[in-house]
């Protein structure tokens, strides 16, 4: 495999599992929010589904997005099969309903109460929200941190939509499962190096945003 | 400035409060007493429309609260609850929230805060993030955040309750100096009678989600309404 090769793949998954990660966020932090602080008929029954959703395995959602982005399928018009939009589609599928369950969670762990005093205070709904992300902010980043985990590690599902297509949709996970099958285990182990060096560098990013807050909270212990 | 009438409010199809009839008074203190779960923070929540009644009307200022916008109205009252519920940021960054919330210029803002950072006594608390204060300064925060806003009505839910009985009594006369001095109209929620007395004009008892008595803390001592106040009266520790 050439030097250009692995460079190429290395950018196209962290691109994808990056877009797919933001989108994922885009509609879990506000999904998640909606349902830690509402308080309607159906909440459990739909925080039930997003937690099972949590543990979707990844080929049952490539499946479903295969089926869907089919040629015959009922998006096959739009022609995004075996194309990196369709491995960031499926990729959200995962992603999101860890980041929306890991949110709700994270917003129910907080005071009730300090809605309340929020809105007590003067802040409009919008300022509430705000404010209760804040508070929220460390598990909120372990939200991130998982749904990026989820995806950037999944293979199925990148392999059933993205057909692992040479120069177009092979990622590095997808490589690593070719390389293994060729029988090329060198290869495979650097590739699977890369991956973890990468996942983790990543990780380190967050989890240092995440522990330099948490830092601060345990140089400051309450003083009786 | 308050009139309430005939309110009720309900949870699972249960009364939890109604009160035929209370009025508030422009400056002055009223004490809400009454044992645990007689309904005493659901009429606060009920004043800061946090909770909206089933039936009947509170009446702000001539006004309907109902008719009133909810964030409009929250942003002329100030609500104090039994924990201080600070937020993770500087004591000054705290006291400012409400300020913040309601778009204050910086310039004016910074002033009041420094005002009631002052009176309060924190000043050396000032730069110090929430989580490192005691239970005494944290409520002094507390009060200085809802004081800062300078509220038409200041409610709050037994903001002393917390703490132990030295620094409860020393908040209790710095709470009690600042409402003479301010002339604000407040609703205090506790469980003290004499403590109500310190503070209030009047004192209101509730007891199992009815309004029982209103008067002065004496009146209620001598002259209970019924039994139940009676037997409410009995139960404080002397």
């Amino acid at each position: 495999m050439l030097d250009s090769e692995i460079v190429q793949i290395t950018f196209l998954s962290l691109q994808v599992s990056a877009i797919a990660t933001i989108i994922s966020l885009l509609i879990g932090l506000p999904f998640g929010t909606w349902l830690a602080l509402g308080d309607f008929r159906g909440r459990s029954f739909i925080l039930s589904i997003i937690n099972t959703g949590m543990a979707l395995p990844p080929v049952v959602v490539g499946l479903v997005v295969a089926i869907m982005l089919w040629r015959s399928g009922p998006l096959g018009s739009l022609r995004l099969i075996y194309t990196p939009i369709a491995i960031i589609i499926a990729q959200t599928v995962i992603a999101a309903p860890v980041v929306t369950g890991l949110t709700a969670a994270a917003l129910e762990a907080l005071d009730p109460r300090l809605r309340q005093q929020l809105l007590g205070l003067g802040a409009s709904h919008g300022q509430m929200v705000w404010y209760l992300w804040r508070e929220a902010r460390l598990p909120l980043l372990a939200a991130l941190m998982a749904g990026f985990g989820s995806v950037i590690s999944e293979v199925g599902a990148s392999m059933m939509v993205g057909g692992n297509i040479r120069g177009q949709t092979r990622v590095l996970t997808t490589a690593i499962v070719l390389e293994t099958s060729k029988g090329e285990f060198g290869s495979a182990l650097a590739l699977s190096t890369l991956l973890l060096v990468l996942t983790y560098l990543i990780n380190l990013a967050l989890t240092w945003i995440q522990q330099r807050g948490h830092k601060t909270d345990r140089q400051s212990a309450p003083r009786k | 400035m308050i009139e309430i009438r005939n309110l009720l409010i309900q949870r699972n199809g249960r009364a939890v409060l109604k009160i035929d009839s209370l009025d508030i008074k422009r400056g002055e203190t009223l004490a809400v007493v009454g044992p645990n779960g007689a309904g005493k923070s659901t009429l606060l929540l009920a004043l800061a429309r946090l909770l909206k009644p089933m039936t009947g009307e509170v009446i702000f200022n001539g006004k309907q609260l109902a008719r009133l916008d909810d964030l409009e109205y929250r942003r002329r009252i100030s609500f104090v609850f039994q924990d201080p519920l600070l937020l993770d940021m500087t004591v000054e960054q705290n006291i400012a929230l409400g300020l913040k919330f309601r778009n204050t210029p910086r310039e004016e803002f910074q002033a009041r805060v420094w005002k009631w950072i002052k009176q309060l006594g924190i000043e050396s608390l000032a730069k110090r993030r929430a989580s490192q204060l005691s239970g005494g300064e944290a409520q002094r925060v507390s009060l200085a955040r809802a004081f800062v806003l300078e509220p038409e009505l200041l409610l709050l839910d037994e903001p002393f309750a917390a703490l132990d009985p030295p620094t409860r009594v020393k908040l209790l006369q710095d709470l009690s100096a600042l409402l003479v001095e301010d002339h604000r109209t407040a609703v205090f929620v506790t469980h003290n009678l004499n403590e109500a007395a310190k503070l209030s004009h009047r004192v209101a008892v509730i007891v199992d989600g009815m309004l029982r008595q209103v008067g002065t803390a004496k009146q209620i001592k001598s002259q209970p309404a019924d039994e139940t106040v009676k037997a409410f009266l009995q139960e404080l520790p002397q």
